[in-house]
């Protein structure tokens, strides 16, 4: 257990930059927050004596001391691109952790979809959230206190619901940005996702930092996938360089569902996705994918819990990285077959790409299987980049420095380009290309 | 063109070249036989560039130019080419964009303009129908799941595409089929001219039948133990190298 912080202290450490005044008071949201505060302030922030932390050290965190709220003034021209114009249903930005209607676009959307700033759902319908928010992504299970602090201060975020066999092929695109000109700022987005049965969405994350400075991102996420529902759910982490990104995404998936997730991470000093999937009934299905570069001093941690819980579930997950100079990279994969769980498969691959000797990676697969007929395998590799490959490119006049950057993007480009959502594949390979160039220019963090 | 003195090189600590001698003369094509492991492709790898393989002693002059200082890309932009016994694999690279890319970066060091990809690609297609290449191994990843004889073909569409002034070709003959052998020793014939100039290594006199060298060396314990003419070649095939490592030893 972490030090203990008492529930005062919480609030003043992370909170001060949270936007909760401007939800309308209602007592079961009240009541969602203090528990989660009371919960978060009892375990205090997780330590690597917890064995889902192991790898992972949240000391630079604690070290900050954040400001009251202050923002830069965000005009259009400074929204980062990653989807060209035209490309999504709707984007919806965000800065520091609050919905900017004015930087979003309000595109019609077909009917049954609903995707907007949650702070406006909770003010027009909060009544109709009580059942949603916090259900899925609950505290409960190990070392919640990431989750439990976001739910503190839960307030705004996306929310997203799509009724029953609506499908919408244009993604919706949420652009997270995070701007500290003075103090360091904390903020706890929360993300709450209903897919109801038959529907399918798309929605890509943009995290990125404007002007430098030290932030704190918190993200919360729930998503419910329903029966023979779909989510695609990609995501490009581009913090700024000082900035501690944290994702915490609890995922539960009806028959026949499809959790589809994607993490690019490039951005922050230090940031973990941890995604959570309980795959409930017959056929529910997920892939988890990520790919990260690193350099620097930078730290990632992809921690990733599959539940099989019931018979035919399939789960699948690869995550490559890149690690440069004293980068570090985890990967923690859990996957839990439950007795009832028969007939499904569960398979788990890790590789990384070690570009410097000071580079570290740490992969730790953990496969509990209580059902007997059911398959399941995971890999763990850490490498040099091949050098008879990078001798056969440089024998045939490429550059070295070229030819390093050709077997970088070869070694990524399979996770990205066997992603479901094929629309959204050259937008994350130029994310490759902006890590490559940064290299070429000399901007390591 | 090639000017090869008392070389002598080691990998892993090891040496295997052992005060070589070769002169290659511009225009001339020359023939290298000699037992497993005598350090043929060794030569091959010192000539361009490899890492882990350490020169000890003596020089390479390339067109008057000290090869030995050269960076393997700095050696293929002069004109120097190794189509490699063992082709390497590499997933994730597109045969088409590899090409692409080697193509431009050789046009680049001899001055001359890059090629769009339109521009390329008819460059391409008009290399492969000559070569009888598959067009399927374009849309392929770098020799990855071709067969040995696809693979040797790949290095001579290579070849032909990057136009080299050297080329060195390490048992290209291995592993294909007579029709190939044929359409392999075709390109390397249609590029026979007096400022071009060829290294051919082999185990088989039968490839020497379609490109017919001016000179044959037998290479034994990392030195250059005789030479002779194409008839030496016709030699070899029927004593073995029995008389020569012995006499190396
Ligand atoms: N990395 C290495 N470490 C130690 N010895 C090596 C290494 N690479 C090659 N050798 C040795 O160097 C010697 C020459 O190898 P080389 O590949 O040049 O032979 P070769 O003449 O091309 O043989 P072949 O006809 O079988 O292709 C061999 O004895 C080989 O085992
Ligand atoms: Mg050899």
């Amino acid at each position: 257990m972490g030090e203990q912080l008492a529930t005062a202290d919480i609030l003043q450490k992370y909170g001060t930059g949270a936007a909760r005044a401007e939800t309308p008071a209602q007592p079961w949201l009240e009541s969602l927050r203090t528990g989660a505060r009371e919960r978060a302030a009892a375990a205090g922030l997780p330590t690597p004596k917890q064995e889902s932390w192991k790898y992972t050290n949240l000391r630079p965190l604690e070290k900050l001391a954040f400001g009251p709220r202050s923002q830069d003034q965000i005009g259009i021209d400074r929204l980062p691109n990653l989807l060209p114009q035209g490309q999504s249903a709707r984007r919806l930005v965000f800065v520091n952790g609050q919905f900017r209607a004015d930087l979003s676009t309000r595109a019609a959307l077909p009917e049954g979809v609903r995707a907007g700033s949650l702070a406006n759902a909770l003010a027009e319908d909060g009544a109709g959230l009580k059942d949603l928010l916090g259900r899925i992504a609950n505290g409960d299970g190990e070392d919640q206190a990431m989750l439990d602090l976001n739910t503190a201060f839960v307030s705004d975020g996306l929310f997203l619901h799509v009724a029953v066999g609506v499908r919408i092929d244009l993604p919706i695109e949420v652009i997270y940005l995070g701007t500290a000109p003075r103090e360091p700022q904390a903020f706890h987005p929360r993300c709450l996702i209903a897919m109801e049965e038959n529907s399918s969405a798309i929605v890509v994350e943009h995290h990125a930092g404007i002007g430098g400075g030290a932030y704190f991102a918190n993200h919360g996420c729930e998503a419910r996938i329903g029966e023979r529902a779909e989510l695609r759910h990609y995501k490009v982490q581009a913090e700024a360089d000082d900035a501690i990104h944290m994702a915490n995404v609890h995922v539960e998936v009806g028959a026949g569902g499809v959790y589809d997730s994607f993490a690019l991470t490039r951005g922050a000093r230090l940031s973990r996705n941890e995604v959570r999937v309980r795959l409930e009934a017959p056929g529910a299905e997920c892939h988890l994918n990520g790919v990260y570069m690193l350099r620097g001093d930078q730290h990632c941690d992809n921690t990733t819990a599959i539940e099989h819980l019931a018979p035919e579930t399939s789960s699948r997950e690869v995550f490559k990285g890149v690690l440069d100079d004293r980068a570090r990279g985890v990967f923690q994969g859990k996957i839990v077959v439950h007795p009832k769980a028969q007939k499904s498969d569960g398979h788990q691959l890790s590789k990384a790409l070690l570009l410097s000797d000071s580079a570290e990676m740490d992969a730790k697969p953990e496969l509990e299987i209580y059902a007997d007929d059911v398959k399941c395998s995971h890999g763990a590799t850490a490498g040099d980049m091949d050098p008879d490959a990078l001798f056969y490119l440089r024998a045939r006049g490429i550059p070295e420095a070229t030819a390093r950057h050709m077997l970088i993007e070869a070694f990524l480009s399979d996770t990205i380009n066997s992603l479901a959502a094929k629309g959204l594949c050259p937008a994350l390979m130029s994310s490759v290309g902006h890590w490559l160039s940064d290299a070429a220019t000399g901007d390591a963090p | 063109m090639l000017e090869i003195k008392n070389l002598h090189a080691t990998v892993g600590g090891k040496g295997i070249l052992n005060g070589l001698d070769l002169t290659i003369g511009a225009g001339e094509v020359h023939a290298i036989m000699g037992p497993n492991g005598s350090g043929k492709s060794t030569l091959s790898y010192v000539l361009s560039g490899r890492e882990g393989y350490e020169v000890t002693e003596g020089e390479v002059a390339y067109q008057g130019r000290n090869l030995l200082e050269m960076e393997p890309e700095e050696r293929a932009g002069a004109g120097v080419f190794l189509a490699f016994q063992y082709p390497v694999e590499i997933p994730g690279v597109p045969n088409t964009t590899f090409l692409r890319e080697a193509v431009n970066a050789v046009r680049k060091y001899k001055g001359a303009p890059t090629l769009d990809p339109m521009a390329f690609l008819k460059v391409l297609r008009a290399k492969i129908k000559e070569l009888q290449v598959p067009d399927d191994l374009l849309k392929r990843a770098v020799n990855v799941g071709f067969s040995g004889g696809e693979k040797k073909r790949n290095e001579i569409l290579q070849m032909a595409l990057l136009d080299p002034s050297l080329a060195i070709l390490d048992e290209t003959d291995s592993g294909l089929d007579i029709d190939a052998l044929k359409t392999v020793a075709d390109g390397v014939n249609a590029m026979r001219a007096p400022d071009r100039s060829v290294l051919v290594i082999t185990h088989y006199q039968r490839l020497l039948d379609y490109i017919v060298p001016d000179r044959v060396h037998v290479l034994a314990h990392g030195r250059i133990v005789r030479s002779g003419g194409k008839e030496l070649a016709l030699e070899l095939e029927k004593t073995g190298y029995a008389g020569f490592t012995g006499e190396a030893a």
